[in-house]
């Protein structure tokens, strides 16, 4: 099995997401507020006369929140359902083979952390937590709901 | 006719295989109601198709299982193994039927009364193994002539082409910040123009004539008065008017059904309408015509009518109103009771139009495009009823404002009118903390969005601007916005689940600047900000039909200022737009001002006074052939302004003054500016009257654009002006006070050779005789 995993820092952690999934990496600077949405839901940023969802995935992991005032945010698009999502990331970092299927992880993960696991995959980096994306776009008020 | 049939045999297998796994299912499970619904909906369609065609066979079939899953659905009968049984085995001879009609085959003669008979309560005939009753069907396929495409592969081509549009623009917007070469503008250009073409036979792709829907129409209710034994005649008009192919997908089921029922119930039989005075043939006018972005659709027909009065009766006794809101109900909205559910006049059911798909059915298809029905009837004179609905639904015409510095768009569809917080014929109160906005005498709940959407506004409440709305199906509010910005038309996209969770949004677009826009749902804000419309529900949609089919003598006006400063007034519906020109586009050319308009150059009327040094705002007028551009300083308000006008003592720009919210006005007279800017030769020394009766919507609505068109002045039968001409129904008695008179006939063929009459929609004769008419004067 060689699936290509995308290495991203998400509050600080490193974590991987399935590269099939990411359409692009950009560099989103304006934000345009969507009020009343879900606190995760950031915003909206055009990508080449798409509209992307922007989602806040330290806000949609309950780890606090991205501070978007700087300007300049890294993020991963993602497709799903036909819709385009933006994940914030802090930084996007390389991308590696995985090397084994997921496993899961016995260990207890934070609450954020144990909601959009898929569970952790082997690679040349030693062991990494794989990021259910669909899970990550939703966020906790779906989960409740 | 062929290609009729091989829709209806696409449809059919399209049904049939989308079944093939609910029947299944259904067998397991008959109290799925769900499934149960699917297959009604199946064998009902197939019932409808039949009654233009000539399959006797598959209506029998489809008609007994109809009735028996109706008896199910309305919970008389139990769904048991003897009738799923019985069902499947009706579905499948269906199914090989429309594999014969496939392979170009008749349907051959054969005996159904066994399967028919299965489908009785009490039967114990055994189903018969479903028998070789048909041709085996040829492996010879018929080769295609067209290619059938899915809609949503046009979809796909459309956003497509969307998205290239968009991306074009961006590269504009680039382009012009970092000014380069020549050559890159003149490629860019000529990028730009294939784009335009591109987008436009696309949308063509998708455009249908409505001929399309009409043309099966003639057949159908020859058909249908046949059975019933009634003589209708059927007139078309419009059948060229283009509409979206989905938007006529949607409205194929409620025109044919609206269409049964005219046939069925509201026109008499030959005997009855002879008693009644009327002649002995029915007469069914289905017309289209395109009104702005909207579509409309007349089905008229001179039946019985509906009775009001028998309506309300039914209604109180279903419990859809209460005796004592009965009371209180307009003739209007007595008969748009008509659209409540469960709720039909007609004493018995028949095989034409149906029990349960009524005409609630109607009005929720209708209304789930974004459309409108509206009702007219006069007992014993006959019914109308107008379907509205717009264009496409992809491209969406909004409105832009703003608050709290963020840019949102609202459905321009959903908007009633736009009037500034601190206008004079506008005042704002809190009611126990609830906004109350009055607007010229009506009071209005008002909502701000910074509320709404949890926003600061840093405008004062009393600079905000009120957009009123009327979102469809129920009542109108005001939304306080802090600034509204410019009309855009949209191409709007869904939004995101997490995002339409919120119920505020509709969906997001992108702005010409390439920044993401999010499109209002104008209930869904009503709904969020805590007004409630239930209680209205009904009066609002009422009166919103009110608004659109009575005539008016209050013509909504502009108010604005022109460039000497003159407090002046234009009708609203000659205004197409309001644009902003560089001064630089105005020049002198062929003897008159001209205002470059994009590609197009406008005569431009309204200079007055000074043009102002850098930019020039301008009305864009319309009359529906010419436009002019029109030159103003600044827009104060909306008004409207009644039939008092204190007449101009000679022709001129200046029609008359009026009292327009509490102060004069000048009233511009459109057809001056037309005739003095637009037309090539010539100056009309003055304008002709024409007089047509208040009280005919058909005149006012329909006529009157002609008569208008044809340079006429209209005036009502109650106003005291010389006219030069007076149009009158045929039924009418008395002469109007005019110079000459038409008389109108509905009836295509005169009734004696010394008729004079005009058959109304002789269009070449009216026009002559609104010539002839006026070239006695001049």
């Amino acid at each position: 099995m060689s699936k290509l995993l995308l290495i991203v820092t998400i509050a600080g952690e490193r974590v991987a997401l399935p590269a099939g999934a990411v359409e692009s990496v950009v560099e989103l600077d304006t934000l345009i507020q969507v009020p009343r949405a879900a606190p995760h839901v950031a915003g909206l940023s055009a990508l080449r006369s798409r509209v992307l969802t922007v989602i806040d995935c330290m806000r949609s992991l309950e780890l606090g929140v991205t501070d978007c005032s700087d300007g300049v945010r890294e993020a991963a698009v993602v497709e799903l359902d036909g819709h385009h999502y933006a994940l914030i990331v802090d930084s996007v970092e390389d991308v590696v083979e995985a090397l084994s299927d997921p496993q899961p992880v016995r260990a207890a993960m934070g609450p954020g952390w144990e909601r959009v696991s898929e569970g952790m995959v082997e690679t040349e980096e030693g062991p990494m937590l794989l990021i259910d994306v669909a899970a990550l776009v939703s966020g906790v008020e779906a989960k409740a709901a | 006719m062929d290609d009729l049939i091989s829709e209806f045999i696409a449809e059919c297998r399209e049904m049939l295989e989308a079944l093939g796994g609910e029947i299944v299912a259904w067998e397991a499970t008959p109290d799925d109601r769900g499934r149960l619904d699917s297959i009604f909906r199946f064998v009902h369609t197939v019932k409808g198709n039949c009654g233009f065609f000539d399959f006797p066979r598959l209506e029998a079939l489809s008609h007994a299982a109809e009735d028996a899953l109706a008896e199910v659905r309305a919970g008389r009968r139990q769904a048991d193994h003897a009738l799923v049984s019985a069902v499947l085995g009706v579905i499948d001879r269906i199914s090989e039927m429309v594999a014969a009609l496939e392979a170009g085959d008749e349907i051959v003669a054969g005996d159904d009364t066994l399967l028919i008979q299965a489908l009785q309560p009490s039967a114990d005939v055994p189903v018969a193994p479903v028998a070789a009753t048909v041709a085996e069907a040829q492996t010879k396929a018929v080769a295609p002539r067209t290619i059938r495409l899915s809609v949503e592969l046009l979809d796909r081509l459309m956003s497509g082409v969307s998205d290239m549009v968009l991306a074009r623009n961006e590269l504009a917007r680039r382009l012009r910040e970092a000014p380069g070469d020549v050559a890159v503008d003149g490629a860019f250009e000529r990028l730009s123009s294939i784009i335009a073409d591109m987008r436009d036979s696309i949308t063509r792709t998708r455009m249908q004539r409505i001929e399309n829907l009409f043309v099966a129409l003639p057949r159908m209710v020859r058909d249908l008065s046949a059975d019933l034994g009634k003589q209708v005649l059927v007139d078309i008009e419009g059948g060229d008017v283009e509409l979206d192919r989905e938007m006529i997908e949607m409205i194929r089921d409620p025109l044919t059904h609206i269409i049964r029922n005219a046939v069925d119930h509201g026109i008499e039989t030959p005997a009855e309408r002879l008693k009644a005075g009327k002649r002995e043939i029915g007469l069914l006018i289905v017309s289209a015509r395109q009104s702005g972005n909207q579509i409309l659709i007349d089905i008229q027909d001179d039946g019985r009518g509906i009775n009001a009065k028998r309506l309300v009766e039914k209604a109180i006794s279903a419990r859809v109103i209460q005796k004592s809101e009965a009371a209180d109900l307009s003739k209007r909205e007595q008969l748009a009771l008509i659209f409540e559910a469960g709720l039909s006049t007609a004493s018995q059911v028949t095989a034409i139009s149906g029990r349960g798909v009524g005409m609630d059915v109607v009005r929720s298809n209708i209304e789930r495009i974004g459309g409108i029905v509206e009702v007219d009837s006069t007992l014993g004179e006959g019914t109308r009823m107008t379907l509205r609905v717009p264009l496409t639904l992809t491209i969406i015409p909004a409105l832009t404002v703003s608050v709290a510095g963020q840019s949102f768009a609202i459905p321009r569809s959903a908007i009633d009118e736009i009037v500034r917080a601190n206008g004079a014929s506008v005042t704002l109160e809190k009611l126990g903390g609830a906004g109350v906005a009055t607007i010229r005498g009506r009071r209005v709940p008002e909502i701000a969005l910074a509320d709404v959407l949890g926003l600061e506004s840093a405008v004062p409440e009393e600079e905000r601007s009120l957009v009123v709305l009327r979102p469809a199906g129920a009542d109108v509010y005001a939304l306080a916005v802090d600034r509204i910005h410019d009309h855009e038309e949209l191409v709007v996209k869904p939004a995101a689940p997490a995002i339409m969770a919120t119920g505020l949004y509709a969906g997001t677009t992108l702005a010409d600047d390439g920044s993401p826009i999010l499109l209002f749902d104008p209930a869904g804000i009503a709904k969020v900000g805590g007004v409630r419309l239930e209680a209205h529900d009904r009066a609002a949609r009422l009166a919103e039909a009110a608004a659109t089919v009575t005539v008016s003598d209050e013509t909504p006006v502009l108010l604005f200022r022109g460039l000497d400063g003159g407090r002046r007034a234009m009708r609203l519906a000659i205004v197409d737009r309001i644009e902003e020109v560089p001064a630089a586009a105005i020049r002198p050319g062929a003897g008159q001002l001209r205002v470059q308009l994009g590609e197009t150059i406008l005569p431009l009327a309204g200079v007055n006074g000074d043009l102002p040094a850098e930019k020039v705002r301008l009305f864009r007028l319309n009359d529906g052939a010419r436009e002019i551009g029109y030159a103003f300083r600044e827009v104060v308000d909306m008004s409207v302004v009644g039939t008092e006008i204190i007449s101009a003592s000679s022709p001129g720009e200046v029609s008359g003054v009026a009292l327009i919210l509490g102060e004069p006005a000048e009233l511009v007279d459109p057809h001056w500016l037309f005739a003095n800017f637009a037309a090539a030769s010539g100056t009309l020394s003055e304008q002709l009257v024409c007089r047509l009766p208040a009280d005919d919507p058909w005149m006012q609505n329909m006529l009157r654009p002609i008569v208008e068109a044809a340079g006429y002045r209209v005036v009502s039968d109650s106003d005291e002006i010389a006219a030069d001409l007076a149009i009158l129904s045929e039924a009418s008695s008395g002469d109007a006070a005019a110079a000459r008179t038409i008389r109108l006939r509905a009836d295509p063929d005169p009734a004696s050779e010394k008729d004079e009459t005009i058959y109304r929609y002789d269009r070449a004769a009216l026009l002559m005789a609104l010539k002839s008419a006026g070239a006695g004067r001049r």
